[in-house]
């Protein structure tokens, strides 16, 4: 403003980001170096960039115990895909007809939704067990997906997007002779738009970084997500090979920061336009 | 016909995977099975009287309130002195603000592995500096050390979060409200405590309830993979005591008492919180 720096401002903030980057700085330095070493307290700061073997190691075998992560990347992948796109489809559709069409019970579709907020899966633990072993949807992959699909959030932002749209514009589309699915299609799902890249972020993030519902539907290691496969590695206290858990921390935080950091026009505008 | 169809798939998601489950949850609440899984019989409220007179759980209970108020200030207080010089018309303000927010994408799980290198008794980095400094570093069988980087693990996860609405909040407050309180004379911390935090209270409410429900459920991966609830009980937060008492030890009625519990609580937490924000969205 006044042509002078504001060194409080950047000590502060430089501080901020040391806070944050140091620990993952700590986490790949540690991914290339030797566990004896990690084990005996001797970590080094400085990364060894000619030793990559940690990595090959737990993509391709895996640590004891756990599928290996070449694996488990690709089921976190799908389940992080899986409920990003399911969740948006089902939303559109239900935000769509309860915005622009009347029918019996229209508020108590509406409320039944919007109590979805307020039973997350934490409160529901064993009889959702139950409902899951009776759908036969234990160690699915559709028992990691389609459940977590059901979202109140989703649906109250696309119905506040799809209320802002002026009513001349429905009446236009009325008017040329489009039918419903067209009026979506063509005007709807364009408006949408940046919400929809915004909403794919938080969902990817969301699905990605799920923990307890994997733990309690998917026994079999052979769906063992990046997240499930880091905490038993972790639990495995005797023996640890350290090096392996922080490669595989690493391709762990790769995918979703890397969609924040790419979309994050979107994924900061959405996030708090849409939460409130 | 077609409206039916559309909202059809969210319905039946939410009857079967959401209404049906909790409906069991309050019904096992109010049974209890024998040793043997054979007989269910109705008890009314006892699972509930003795889930109250249960020291443990009551123990537990005031551990999960210290524990998710700790995060909960610790998360906002920082991100809220970031925010206020992120706001400020600074060079490279942009690349602060995208290196702050990153950590918004990081699992809670795998944010307990980075305070795992950090303090790790045996092999964490910091964990030699304060043995040098005299202080006997152990969070394994230290309680009170254990509840400390949980506390640490589980905050240091949030602050992007809070960050990004601190600074939206900030931003969306009009500039010529800030210059006529410079022009009055108010400046530095006066201006920041008469006109910038009132003006954030909106969101610093709707913060302190996302954060509190952040700490008393998402964080369960995180003290597992740091503690898994230990030593002892030091860290068994409400959620850890569900999981242990449901799934690792299958007391069904027990655990769907503790169910209906927190889903009490979360309804409480999401009513104010509803009501709070339609009198926002009706001024």
């Amino acid at each position: 403003m006044n042509g002078r720096t504001d060194w409080a401002a950047h000590i502060v903030l430089g501080l901020g980001v040391l806070l944050f980057v140091l620990p993952v700085w700590l986490v790949f330095a540690a991914s290339t170096q030797d566990a004896g070493a990690i084990g005996r307290g001797e970590l080094s700061l400085i990364p060894d960039l000619t030793n990559f073997s940690a990595y090959v190691t737990v993509l391709r075998d895996g640590a004891p115990g756990v599928a290996p992560v070449g694996r488990m990347l690709l089921v976190s992948a799908a389940m992080a895909i899986g409920i990003a796109f399911g969740k948006i489809i089902i939303s559109v559709l239900s935000a769509y007809a309860v915005t622009f069409f009347r029918f019996p019970f229209r508020m108590l579709c509406f409320w039944t939704i919007f109590i979805t907020l307020m039973l997350p899966v934490e409160v529901r633990i064993i009889p959702t067990y139950a409902v899951m072993a009776d759908f036969g949807l234990i160690n699915t992959y559709a028992g990691l997906t389609v459940p977590l699909i059901a979202s109140a959030t989703a649906t109250l932002l696309f119905r506040q997007v799809f209320l802002a749209v002026p009513d001349e514009l429905v009446e236009a589309a009325r008017m040329d002779g489009a039918g419903p699915l067209r009026f979506l299609r063509d005007i709807l799902l364009p408006v949408s738009g940046a919400n929809i890249a915004a909403l794919f972020v938080i969902l990817f993030v969301y699905g990605w970084n799920q923990y307890l519902w994997p733990l309690l539907v998917a026994t079999d290691q052979r769906l063992d997500t990046m997240v499930i496969g880091i905490v038993k590695m972790v639990g495995a206290d005797t023996a640890t090979q350290w090096n392996q858990v922080m490669a595989t921390a690493v391709l762990a935080l790769l995918p979703p920061v890397t969609i924040v950091l790419l979309m994050q026009r979107w994924f900061v505008k959405g996030l708090t336009e849409g939460d409130k | 016909m077609l409206p039916v169809a559309l909202v059809l798939p969210q319905l039946l998601l939410t009857f079967f995977f959401f209404l049906w489950p909790a409906g069991q949850a309050v019904w096992a609440s109010f049974t209890r099975q024998d040793p043997f899984g054979i007989r269910t019989q109705f008890v009314g409220f006892e699972n509930f009287t003795d889930l109250f007179e249960d020291p443990l759980y009551v123990e537990s209970m005031g551990r999960t309130v210290v524990f998710s108020g700790s995060v909960t200030v610790v998360a906002m207080l920082v991100a809220l002195c970031l925010a206020l010089f992120a706001d400020r018309e600074i060079r490279g303000r942009n690349i602060y603000r995208t290196l702050l927010i990153w950590p918004y994408a990081v699992a809670p799980a795998i944010s307990a592995v980075l305070w795992i290198l950090l303090l790790h008794p045996q092999i964490g980095a910091f964990s030699h500096v304060l043995r040098m400094l005299g202080i006997g570093w152990d969070y394994k069988i230290n309680s009170t050390q254990a509840m400390l980087v949980v506390v640490l693990a589980s905050a240091w996860k949030q602050v992007s979060y809070n960050f990004i609405f601190f600074l939206a909040g900030l931003q969306s407050i009009p500039r010529s409200v800030i210059e006529a309180a410079r022009m009055d004379g108010a400046r530095g911390w006066r201006r920041l405590r008469t006109i910038t935090l009132p003006l954030l209270a909106p969101t610093t409410f709707f913060l302190l309830i996302v954060n509190f429900v952040y700490s008393a459920f998402d964080t369960f991966g995180t003290i597992q993979a740091l503690t898994q609830g230990g030593p002892g009980k030091a860290t068994e937060t409400l959620m850890v005591k569900v999981y242990r008492d449901g799934v690792v030890n299958l007391n069904l009625g027990s655990s769907s008492a503790q169910s209906v519990v927190l889903m009490v609580a979360i309804i409480a937490l999401t009513v104010v919180q509803s009501r709070f924000l339609n009198r926002k969205n009706a001024e």
